[in-house]
């Protein structure tokens, strides 16, 4: 039953381009081969000089080809080396127009055991999360000065020297108690777990480091088991992980209060630096002296405040005021009687002059003359005051000299002879 | 005043920070703060003896019950450091 072009009245023809688009669009709605792992054999591995990377995926019974970008190549934490191996890969499956080729698309790729692991890793984590055994608001600080730390690590490998080594260096006033398990194999996860809980029972141990040291993801998958993870969130006492890892974080870190890249950064996470506090305990030393100098200081100005008031209210400033006060009072009075000295001094001295215009003597020395009557002394002003004979003594500037009245003239024409004034 | 080497390091170290917020909040007496003074410069000797004389004490929790997987029995013993090669 050949489908016939002409036995259709309305045929529909398509272009390879539309129908591969159509196909393209197909698988691209198609959730399951938008996001699958696949797992296989790589071969016809290949690098492009664009740098991407073409293979082919294989099992005993199908191929499929594949292409990863030269984008995706940063971010894988593992490349074949080649041909030849079992891979697990992640990506999409789309169509290659112009080949019309179906091809995945890769953009993770893990070793085949890893990958599973992987799988397990992250479905646990996601479990454990739901459950809220990595909340935030379950983590504990661990004291500032711890005393007792506990340190579960192999008591052969590295971790523990390098943690003893930080806190001889750091911190030694602290007291550090083992509790040694394995760290690596099947082992490993319960005597993790039972080393944990010993330290509990130890007494005031105030913080657990969870250590060891580097390794590769396998090395250190026992710090992804769930019964790690779960004693390091329910351990009563902080626990601090430092697991050497480069990039991932592991399961007991994502637990533990703390998490440090390395031991040795898990030891310096509890513990103070001695330099630091040594570097302190001189500025504690300073702040007291400067404190106690300062307080000192405070009262020695309030002293000296004190001490000038009393100097103002003392029994000598008292005298020396009022000593000062006589001091003034006599002054003013020694002013007072000098200036009335002066004032009198200069009256007297009016009085002379006023004295000396009324000096007679004066008078007489420019011309005139006293007349008085010779016996009886009475001096002649005027001239009824006289008759003829009557002897008279004339005083002159020099002298005295007596003559005799020989006639009167008319009174008030002649005053030649009166003794008035001039 | 003995009893401050009967203190802690970190007791010492706390009492010490306070009482330098103490005195230097300023109000005291003087003989209060003499006497705080002389406390804290005896808490910071203290201190820095602990600091200097220190020697890390390292012990070893060894299981009593080694045939029981849940003993809880635990005891400390002495700690030989493992030399590696």
């Amino acid at each position: 039953m050949q489908p016939s072009l002409f036995a259709d009245p309305t045929p529909r023809v398509y272009s390879i381009s539309a129908i591969t688009t159509y196909i393209k669009r197909k698988l691209e709605v198609d959730l399951t081969l938008q996001n699958l792992w696949l797992e296989g054999e790589t071969s016809n591995w290949r690098q492009a000089p664009s740098g991407h990377v073409y293979f082919t995926l294989k099992d005993p019974d199908a191929s499929i080809r594949c292409v990863m970008w030269r984008s995706s190549l940063p971010r894988l934490s593992y490349l074949p080396a080649g041909d030849g191996e079992a891979v697990l890969a992640h990506g999409h499956i789309s169509v290659y127009e112009p080949s019309g080729q179906y091809q995945f698309y890769v953009d993770d790729l893990e070793p085949v055991g890893l990958g599973a692991l992987h799988v397990q890793f992250e479905q646990l984590k996601a479990r454990l999360t739901q459950e809220g055994l990595f909340d935030e608001a379950r983590k504990r600080t661990p004291p500032p000065f711890p005393r007792r730390i506990g340190l579960v690590t192999s008591p052969a490998g590295a971790a523990l020297r390098d943690v003893l080594n930080v806190l001889r260096r750091r911190y030694p006033l602290v007291e550090v108690i083992l509790s040694p398990t394995q760290v690596q194999g099947e082992d490993a996860p319960p005597q993790i777990v039972r080393a944990l809980q010993a330290l509990s029972t130890v007494g005031d141990v105030d913080v657990i480091i969870l250590a060891r040291g580097g390794g590769s993801l396998e090395d250190l998958w026992a710090f992804n088991d769930e019964r790690v993870a779960r004693a390091v969130a329910t351990s009563p006492i902080p626990v601090v992980c430092g697991v050497g890892h480069e990039t991932d974080f592991t399961m007991a870190d994502f637990a533990a209060d703390l998490r440090a890249p390395t031991p040795s950064a898990a030891a310096e996470l509890v513990t103070p630096d001695r330099d630091e506090l040594a570097r302190r305990l001189r500025l504690f030393g300073a702040q007291l002296r400067a404190a106690v100098g300062e307080s000192i200081a405070r009262r020695q100005r309030l002293l000296a405040g004190e001490m000038r008031a009393l100097r103002r209210l003392s029994p000598q400033t008292w005298i020396e005021q009022r000593r000062q006060r006589v001091d003034d009072l006599s002054r003013g009075a020694q002013a007072t009687i000098a200036h009335r000295l002066a004032l009198k001094r200069e009256r007297l001295s009016g009085l002379g002059l006023r004295l000396t215009t009324l000096n007679p003597n004066a008078t007489l020395a420019r011309g005139y003359a006293i007349v008085s009557h010779s016996d009886g002394g009475q001096v002649v002003s005027r001239v009824a005051q006289v008759s003829p004979g009557d002897l008279l003594s004339v005083q002159v500037s020099d002298g005295v000299f007596r003559t005799a009245v020989q006639d009167k003239g008319e009174s008030a024409t002649n005053n030649q002879t009166g003794g008035n004034r001039p | 005043m003995n009893e401050i080497d009967n203190l802690s390091f970190e007791e010492a170290f706390t009492e010490l920070e306070e009482l330098v917020q103490q005195l230097e909040a300023g109000d005291l007496t003087l003989d209060q703060a003499m006497a705080l003074f002389e406390r804290g410069m005896a808490l910071a000797t203290q201190c820095n003896v602990q600091l200097d004389a220190s020697e890390l004490r390292v012990q070893q929790l060894m299981s009593t019950s080694e045939e029981h997987p849940s003993g809880e029995d635990y005891e400390l013993g002495p700690f030989e450091e493992y030399l590696p090669d």
